[in-house]
C-alpha cells in the first residue's frame, strides 16, 4: 500500500485487563467507534506509529508525482496533458493534507522531509519502477490508484479525526485517477495492433509491483494485529489483494488484455480468482533502496527542495519586510 | 535557526451560502501566499467562493480535558429542544 510494512513498537498484542486505567480508557474509545483528535491522551505507540503511517503515505504521494510527471511535456494530446496536470497537482495537494494530519501528532514538516530526503522515511515501492511509454500512464491510473484505493476507503472510518477526514478528502479525488487511467488503456486497447502492444506491455510491467503494493502476507504479523485494533488498519494485506485481483481481472478482461500470471485461475468455491504470488526479493530489495529508480526519484526530490531554497527565502524574507513595515507605520 | 513557515488553518464558505467551514491546514510566509495556496490545495473542484486563512498559532481552544465540565452541563437541560414538550395532536402544527 501506500504505507507499507509500518512498524508498531508492539511486542504482542495486550488485552484490556493488561492496561493502565487510562490506555484502557483510550482502547474502549477505539472500540466504541469514538475519533480520537489531536491533544487528547493517546499511548505513544499509536502516536509513534501513526506518524510513521502517516508520513509514509505522504510521502508516497508526493515521489508519486515524479514518474507521472515525466510524461506532462509529451501526452499525445492537449486534453491529455490538462488531465495529467491536473492528477498530479491533485497528489500533491493529498500529500501536503497528509503531512498536515501528521503534524498534529507533534513532527514538524522540516523533520518529515529530513526523513524522507535522509532515506530513513519509506515511501511506496510502486514509485520506484520506471515509466517507459504513454500506456505506463494509463495502467498507473489504472492499477496503482485502484489499489490506494483499496485501502484508503475504509482509512476513511480510521480512529485518527485528522487522518480519517484527510482521507475523506483524497478518496474524492481519487476516483478521477482510477478513471482517467482506465480511459487511457481502453483508448490504447481499442487502437492500432502496435498501441494495443503498449498497452499489453504496460501491464505486463505494472502487473506485479501493482500486487506488491499491499505488502507481504500479514496474517500473523503482530504489528499488523496491533494496527488494527488501533483501527489504523482495518483489512489484511492478504484480503485487500485478493479484493484488488477480484475486482480488476474482469477489467482486463473487457479491455482484451491478458493478465501475466498463468497461476491465475476463477475458483468458483472460494468466490475469487486464484493467483500467484508476487517476486517478494524484488519487492524487499526495492524497499531496501536497490529498487529501478530509488537514486533517480529521492535525487529529483532533493533537487527539487534545495534548488527551491531561494525562492522560498525570498518569500520568508517578502514577507518580514512587509511585516517591518506595517510595525513602522503604526509606531 | 528552523526556517519552516508558520501554520494557518483554512476555512472556505461554499457555494450555498453556509458558514464558512474549517477545511484543513497549511505552511505559508503570509496571509497573502496563505490565500494563494488555500485556493490551490482546497478549492480544486469549486468548493468554495470565499476563503478565510488565521494564524494557527492564533486560535485559543479548549482543552481537551475540559470536555466534561463544559458540556456536560448541557445533557441534563432536555428542556431545550422543542420535542420535550407534548403538544396535543388537535392543535396541530407548531
Amino acid at each position: 500500500m501506500y504505507a507499507q510494512l509500518v512498524k508498531t513498537d508492539a511486542a504482542r498484542l495486550r488485552t484490556l485487563d493488561e492496561m493502565d486505567p487510562q490506555e484502557r480508557a483510550f482502547q474502549e474509545r477505539i472500540d466504541a467507534g469514538e475519533k480520537i483528535e489531536p491533544k487528547e491522551w493517546m499511548p505513544e505507540g499509536y502516536r509513534k506509529t501513526l506518524v510513521r503511517q502517516i508520513s509514509q503515505h505522504a510521502h508516497s504521494e508526493i515521489v508519486g508525482q515524479l514518474p507521472e510527471g515525466n510524461w506532462i511535456t509529451r501526452a499525445p494530446t492537449l486534453e491529455r496533458k490538462a488531465i495529467l496536470l491536473a492528477k498530479v497537482q491533485d497528489e500533491a495537494g493529498h500529500g501536503l493534507y497528509l503531512y498536515c494530519a501528521a503534524e498534529t501528532l507533534g513532527i514538524s514538516r522540516d523533520e518529515m522531509y529530513a526523513q524522507l530526503h535522509s532515506g530513513k522515511a519509506k515511501y511506496s515501492s510502486i514509485f520506484n519502477y520506471p515509466t517507459l511509454s504513454w500506456a505506463d500512464i494509463g495502467a498507473i491510473g489504472w492499477l496503482v490508484d485502484g489499489a490506494a484505493i483499496m485501502n484508503q476507503v475504509p482509512l476513511q472510518r480510521c480512529s485518527y479525526g485528522p487522518y480519517a477526514r484527510a482521507m475523506v478528502r483524497i478518496c474524492k479525488e481519487e476516483s478521477f485517477h482510477q478513471r482517467q487511467g482506465f480511459h487511457i488503456m481502453s483508448v490504447l486497447a481499442k487502437g492500432s495492433d502496435a498501441q494495443k502492444a503498449m498497452a499489453q506491455d504496460a501491464l505486463d510491467r505494472w502487473w506485479w509491483p501493482s500486487l506488491m503494493m499491499f505488502g507481504p502476507s500479514d496474517d500473523a504479523s503482530v504489528h499488523s494485529a496491533q494496527s488494527m485494533a488501533w483501527n489504523i488498519k482495518q483489512d489484511s494485506n492478504d484480503a485487500l489483494r485478493q479484493k484488488f485481483v477480484d475486482q480488476t481481472v474482469p477489467q482486463a478482461r473487457f479491455l482484451g488484455l491478458t493478465v501475466p500470471d498463468p497461476d491465475l485461475a476463477w475458483n468458483e468455491e472460494k468466490g475469487g480468482f486464484d493467483f500467484g504470488q508476487p517476486d517478494w526479493d524484488e519487492f524487499y530489495a526495492v524497499i531496501a533502496g536497490n529498487g529501478p529508480c530509488n537514486r533517480e526519484r529521492l535525487q529529483a526530490r532533493k533537487d527539487a527542495w534545495d534548488e527551491g531554497a531561494w525562492f522560498r527565502e525570498g518569500l520568508s524574507a517578502h514577507a518580514r519586510k512587509k511585516a517591518d513595515r506595517r510595525m513602522a507605520q503604526a509606531a | 535557526m528552523s526556517s519552516e513557515w508558520p501554520l494557518w488553518e483554512v476555512f472556505i464558505r461554499g457555494q450555498h451560502g453556509l458558514n464558512h467551514r474549517h477545511v484543513g491546514s497549511l505552511h505559508a510566509p503570509d496571509a497573502e501566499m496563505a490565500i494563494h495556496h488555500a485556493r490551490d490545495v482546497y478549492t480544486r473542484r469549486n468548493e468554495g467562493v470565499s476563503i478565510w486563512v488565521v494564524r494557527s498559532a492564533d486560535i485559543v481552544a479548549s482543552a481537551p480535558s475540559k470536555k466534561g465540565p463544559l458540556f456536560d452541563p448541557a445533557n441534563s437541560k432536555v428542556y431545550r429542544h422543542p420535542t420535550f414538550f407534548d403538544i396535543p395532536d388537535e392543535v396541530g402544527h407548531m
